[in-house]
């Protein structure tokens, strides 16, 4: 054991050892663990403090417990076999990634989707937006004592998923989107579901908005905490709610041209001072944003088929492989070999529930990618953590990192 | 985006103030790709930040990739977007391997002698030489995590990091892993205890 008063090194930093004295306790300054494994960190994060009494004088985030080299395994894959793997990354908003891929592939090979998988997809997008939102809020209510607000969110959590078991057939990582469209049409039924869901939803988030708005701890505990200026956010490279709730009107569903988007008719919500009562007020106000945008791309729902007809790179349907002896070759062909990309590369960003999400893929010119590499939100949001934290006190920390909402699968990929 | 005449604009203004910083423009699927000299990094991202006109103020991502087996062997993409203008434009800098000979499952194609040996060579766990740049953390803040992940992974040193170690893997990990040479599976097993005693 090292003396009292002495700095222990450890991994990310060195760990003061806190002495036996007592006079001087008051003002020195303690290094504290906290996590990896810790409720309140969301995942396996990890963060060195130093403490002076209860106030955060410094902080380093220490992360990579749950990197699993994707991004190397998917030069090992097929492009269509990549798919399922780029979900596993930030696992709540996996639609999110899945778009990103198949949409820098899309434009590599310069594959034209059909109307109506634009509008699926932007379907799903939203429906998986307020699904992240949702686990974000109940999560962050929990850690800061209202506990109820986790089973009033994963109650409609569930109906999300529910809709995304009737048209894929999996509740998570469901591998819906493919280079060139969805997989499979929605089913029958799924419009009445959806519908059923998009009338409740408004209700049920100002059921939230009673819960949380005139509760006092939760109030105490959000506003004020955690401001960092706009100025600063922008150099750090924040994007997404975090952003848009110091003031900054930015949202790439807005700036750039992609899915139907362009022909949706919704709002930005955005914050004032940019604390951590701004931050939830701008994720809830998005939630009724995402649900507007469903409903319009529903009533919008273009007729016609749900993926191209390219068969270099789209599976023929499985009713022509028992009359097509060139619908069978394609088949054998992209599910051997699988299609190959010309040389290129390419850098596709959309808006994530947490900001701006880019995949930038290279292409050699064989049926793998040579590099798949995630602008991940969270990755870059999590340097904001320490301007957010640093001189407030270490409850107050805690709010903040439920706020910034960082997801360690996308942070570690 | 800036359309190709506008890429050779501000390709030809770079020039006059900085000539040999560009090397090369490129326009594909409609994006504007500038490459340049790694020596003029900061020069460039610098001016496409402040001179008047540009304002490519915010630093979208950055990453490397690994060109194998073509020279310049590494680049590392600087996305960089103008949210006035709502434009995106892309700046490689290309750099050479600087350990032709040595290094994880060498490639054996590397051959240039003018970089090979730089003035200060930073070295790694291996004891080779590792290709060298600038850091961008001055100008953009935003790059501070992103460079370590470049470094984590492909072993390319930035200069003036303030504290460029390992990001997502451990500390005393060897090798450079998204290199394209690194092969998949050359990752040995660590918890074999089970294994040994009981497989």
């Amino acid at each position: 054991m090292a003396d009292p008063g002495t700095d222990v090194p450890v991994v990310g930093g060195t760990f003061r050892h806190p002495g036996t004295g007592t006079s001087e306790r008051e003002t020195e300054v303690m290094t504290v663990n906290i996590g990896p494994h810790h409720p309140a960190t969301h995942g396996v994060l990890r963060l060195v403090v130093d403490l002076e009494g209860e106030v955060v004088r410094d902080l380093r985030p220490v992360i990579g417990y749950v990197h699993t080299g994707i991004e190397k395994s998917c030069e090992d894959k097929s492009y269509w076999k990549v798919i399922p793997f780029v979900e596993r990354m930030d696992y709540v908003s996996y639609f999110f990634q899945m778009e990103a891929f198949c949409g820098a592939v899309e434009r590599l090979i310069e594959l034209e989707i059909p109307p109506r998988a634009k509008y699926l997809r932007t379907i799903f997008l939203e429906l998986n937006r307020i699904h992240s939102h949702l686990v974000w809020l109940g999560t962050t209510a929990l850690d800061l004592g209202a506990i109820s607000m986790l089973w009033y969110c994963f109650r409609e959590r569930d109906r999300i998923l529910d809709l995304f078991e009737m048209a894929a057939g999996q509740r998570m990582h469901t591998r819906y989107f493919q280079v060139g469209g969805v997989i499979e049409d929605i089913p029958l039924g799924f419009e009445a579901k959806l519908r059923e869901f998009v009338a409740e939803m408004p209700l049920r988030v100002e059921q939230y908005q009673a819960l949380l708005d005139r509760n006092e701890v939760f109030l105490s505990r959000t506003k004020g905490t955690g401001i960092v200026s706009r100025e600063r956010l922008l150099e750090l490279g924040v994007t997404g709610p975090l952003l848009r709730a110091a003031g900054e009107p930015w949202d790439l569903r807005k700036a750039f041209d992609y899915l139907a988007y362009p022909e949706m008719d919704f709002k930005v919500p955005v914050g004032t001072v940019g604390d951590n009562y701004d931050r939830y007020r701008v994720r809830v106000a998005e939630m009724v944003e995402s649900t507007r945008i469903v409903e319009q791309a529903l009533d919008g729902l273009p007729e016609g088929p749900h993926i191209a007809e390219d068969r270099k790179y789209v599976l023929p349907p499985r009713s022509e492989l028992s009359t097509s002896m060139e619908a069978l070759i394609h088949h054998f062909k992209l599910v051997t070999e699988g299609y190959r990309v010309g040389p290129g590369e390419i850098y596709y960003a959309i808006e994530s529930p947490r900001g701006e999400l880019g995949c930038f893929v290279l292409a050699d010119g064989s049926a793998k990618p040579a590099r798949v590499h995630f602008r991940d939100p969270s990755f870059v949001n999590l340097q904001a953590f320490r301007d957010m934290s640093v001189g407030s006190y270490i409850a107050d920390m805690i709010c903040s990192l439920g706020m910034l909402d960082p997801i360690l699968g996308g942070v570690d990929r | 985006m800036p359309d190709a005449p506008g890429l050779e604009l501000i390709r030809g203004e770079i020039e006059a103030a900085h000539p040999g910083a560009v090397v090369d423009t490129g326009f594909a699927q409609g994006r504007a790709v500038l490459s340049i000299d790694p020596a003029h990094v900061l020069t460039v991202l610098g001016w496409l930040r402040d001179a008047p006109g540009q304002g490519y103020r915010f630093l979208s991502s950055l990453h490397a990739a690994d060109y194998l087996p073509s020279t310049p062997r590494f680049a590392v993409h600087y996305e960089l977007l103008s949210r006035d203008r709502v434009e995106r434009i892309r700046v490689k800098a290309l750099l050479e391997d600087a350990s032709p000979a040595g290094g994880v499952g060498d490639g054996g194609v590397e051959d240039d002698p003018a970089r090979s040996a730089p003035p200060s060579p930073a070295t790694g766990p291996a004891g080779q030489n590792l290709p060298e740049i600038d850091s961008c953390v001055g100008l953009f803040p935003t790059a501070e995590f992103q460079e370590r992940e470049v470094f984590d992974f492909f072993g390319i040193v930035f200069k003036g990091h303030p504290d460029l170690r390992r990001i997502l893997l451990p500390d005393d990990y060897v090798g450079w892993p998204q290199r394209r040479d690194f092969p998949i599976g050359g990752e040995p097993v660590t918890f074999t205890y089970n294994e040994r005693n009981y497989g």
